[in-house]
């Protein structure tokens, strides 16, 4: 058996030779290659155009046809940055920041708990619970927002960020029960009985035999939900205005032209979607199964 | 052992439980749940509430405009909305925006994974490439495609036109307004940049969970690559597809923010979500914003108890 396996896959035709642990065929290898390297650059062409116009001057930006190779400069970041007047962009970054790092941290003392019984003590029909959480997510935002408002509305919580974290703490919850709790089933269960046996207790075990399996799936869980709270304009928009008002929302100032603003729009874009692709590069082995919700590995 | 284990069929091995009195059972099953509860009933109360106010609502005369005429008005908020010529338009404006969008970056994304899967030199290079666009906010997104790619004047398709026709000394370049002449699908072509990644993502993770022993042995029983792909890979990627066009489906249907930006809704682009933000946010309609939202989930209901089967039969493979 493991002759045929040694032997069988390596073609006769291999071109490659000091490449001993490539098993494809190697032929039409180059053109799919280059194909895949078309592709790819094509779909990063927008994020490139928009870093590379964000550090250009404004008439520059504004050329038909693009000129690619104008000199660099910090303008657009400074025009950004309020030096041109308009408002700050600082508040909004502040309110984004808090209402994504505080949802996130509610949603893992939400989760973690949840996981737990649903993984390695768990409730009975805890799948029926886990389709629970999943079919929430499926419903339209949208449909439940008026509500919400309204109550927002009766009780002064419109325009305040902590209605912002609730709601995003809810929103993400879903996806962090079904990733957390992939994670926590990867926990050996004869290791935690052989250590309560052994009379070690709570947080030795915790420390010892689940963090360790389970820290970095938190640390994907809490980038993905991260992510998804940042990036979230629909509420932000209709339940927060100047003084809660998000990222998103103060780069909806820019859906009308300004006259010579695209170099301002591009470094805006950027500087918004700078944590988000931070975090998102943080997390990127991980990323699939935050966005299946844990139902790929 | 077994009994438990046949009440949570697929479920991780349990640990057998003391079965002496009810009493203790009740108190154990009790402290199992413990953990549970916080999650769960956050959980409803924001999520599920607002649902049922929204129901109680749709079926209400209430315009915020209008504060002495609030009553109950029966179905006329339904009726309304599916006679409303601009209601009705914006359901058709959802559905072909989601199938184009989810069909169009599910076969690209198939396309790429399958680039991907093989071995090439910059590989991991090409795979961070074509994960970036998923990595910027959707706002920020739709401005960039909106500003810097579709403008007619300066925007870079135009310019590259430009600069291709110069090429041929031609100074006469053909310079459409992109977004006038075609507001859906610059949408829709946004959109789809931002999600083909995802459907890669979640393809490339199926092309990866692939028997690679038994395609070798079908590679050395001489079958072709089409043979592989059309007997093997296809019917292996089918739930992994399945998965893809319906968490996207779910995705695109509430998708607001590039309408929103790059078009504001208007030239006939308004989608559901748009609609409802208008019809409550701006008119503040709100019995009638309601019943468009009922009809919204009632919409999703169906692709949402289809996403729930597929996610439900990979995850009774990941814990068998």
């Amino acid at each position: 058996m493991s002759a045929t396996t040694d032997v069988g896959p390596v073609p006769a035709t291999r071109t490659q030779q000091g490449a001993p642990r490539r098993k494809r065929r190697e032929r039409g290898g180059f053109g799919l290659a280059l194909a895949a390297w078309v592709i790819g650059f094509l779909f990063v062409v927008p994020v490139l155009w928009m870093v590379l116009t964000s550090f250009h001057s404004e008439a520059d930006a504004a050329t038909n046809p693009p000129s690619l190779a104008a000199p660099l400069t910090l303008e657009g970041y400074r025009n950004f940055f309020g030096a041109g007047g308009g408002p700050s962009p600082w508040p909004s970054l502040a309110n984004s920041l808090t209402a994504s790092v505080l949802s996130t941290v509610l949603v893992l003392l939400l989760a973690i708990p949840a996981a737990y019984a649903l993984s390695i003590k768990p409730v009975r029909k805890w799948t029926d619970v886990m389709f629970f959480f999943l079919s929430t997510k499926m419903l339209p935002l949208v449909a439940g927002l008026l509500p919400i408002y309204l109550f927002a509305q009766v009780s002064g919580l419109l325009d305040n960020i902590w209605l912002l974290i609730v709601l995003y703490t809810s929103m993400n919850l879903p996806i962090a029960v079904w990733m957390m709790r992939s994670f926590l089933a990867e926990v050996p269960v004869e290791m935690l009985e052989a250590a309560s046996m052994d009379g070690a207790n709570l947080t030795r075990t915790l420390s010892q035999i689940v963090a360790p399996v389970v820290m970095p799936g938190i640390a994907a869980t809490s980038l993905i939900c991260f992510i998804f709270s940042w990036n979230e304009l629909l509420m932000a928009r209709t339940l927060t205005a100047t003084v809660a008002e998000t990222a998103p929302v103060y780069l909806t100032g820019f859906v009308t032209s300004q006259g010579l603003f695209l170099a301002k729009v591009c470094a805006a874009a950027f500087v918004v979607s700078l944590p988000v692709l931070i975090a998102g590069f943080a997390a990127q082995d991980k990323l699939v199964q935050g966005l299946s919700l844990g139902a790929v590995k | 052992m077994s009994t438990t284990l046949e009440r949570a069929p697929g479920g991780p091995p349990q640990t057998p439980e003391v079965r002496s009195g009810g009493a203790l059972r009740r108190s154990s099953d009790w402290a199992r749940r413990a953990p549970l509860l916080p999650a769960l009933i956050f959980t409803i109360v924001i999520t599920q509430l607002p649902f049922v106010a929204t129901l109680v609502i749709s079926f209400m005369n209430w315009n915020a405009y209008y504060p002495d005429e609030i009553g109950f008005a029966g179905i006329s908020n339904y009726v309304s909305v599916l006679t409303d010529e601009n209601i009705r338009h914006s359901i058709f404006v959802t559905i072909e925006m989601t199938v184009v969008v989810v069909l169009v970056s599910l076969l690209l994304g198939m396309g790429i994974a399958l680039l991907l899967d093989r071995k090439f030199r910059g590989r991991g290079i090409v795979r961070t490439m074509m994960i970036t666009p998923f990595l910027i906010v959707p706002v920020a997104a739709a401005l960039v495609w909106k500003h810097a790619l579709y403008n007619p004047e300066y925007g870079l398709l135009n310019g590259t036109l430009t600069w291709i026709w110069g090429l041929f000394g031609s100074d006469n370049p053909p310079q459409p307004d992109w977004i006038t002449q075609g507001p859906l699908l610059s949408i829709e072509v946004a959109l789809i940049w931002q999600w083909t990644p995802f459907m890669m993502l979640i393809l490339l993770a199926g092309l990866q969970s692939r028997p690679l022993d038994v395609i070798e042995a079908a590679n050395l029983d001489g079958a072709s690559s089409w043979q592989i792909f059309r007997y093997m890979t296809f019917p292996h990627l089918r739930q992994y597809l399945e998965l893809g066009g319906l968490l996207g489906a779910i995705y695109i249907v509430q998708n607001f923010d590039y309408v929103f930006t790059i078009t504001s809704g208007g030239l006939g682009t308004a989608n559901l979500p748009y609609t409802i933000y208008q019809l409550f946010y701006q008119a503040h309609d709100y019995g009638r914003a309601s019943a468009t939202g009922v009809v919204v989930v009632i919409g999703t209901i169906l692709i949402a108890t289809l996403a729930l089967r597929t996610v439900s039969s990979l995850f009774r493979e990941e814990t068998r």
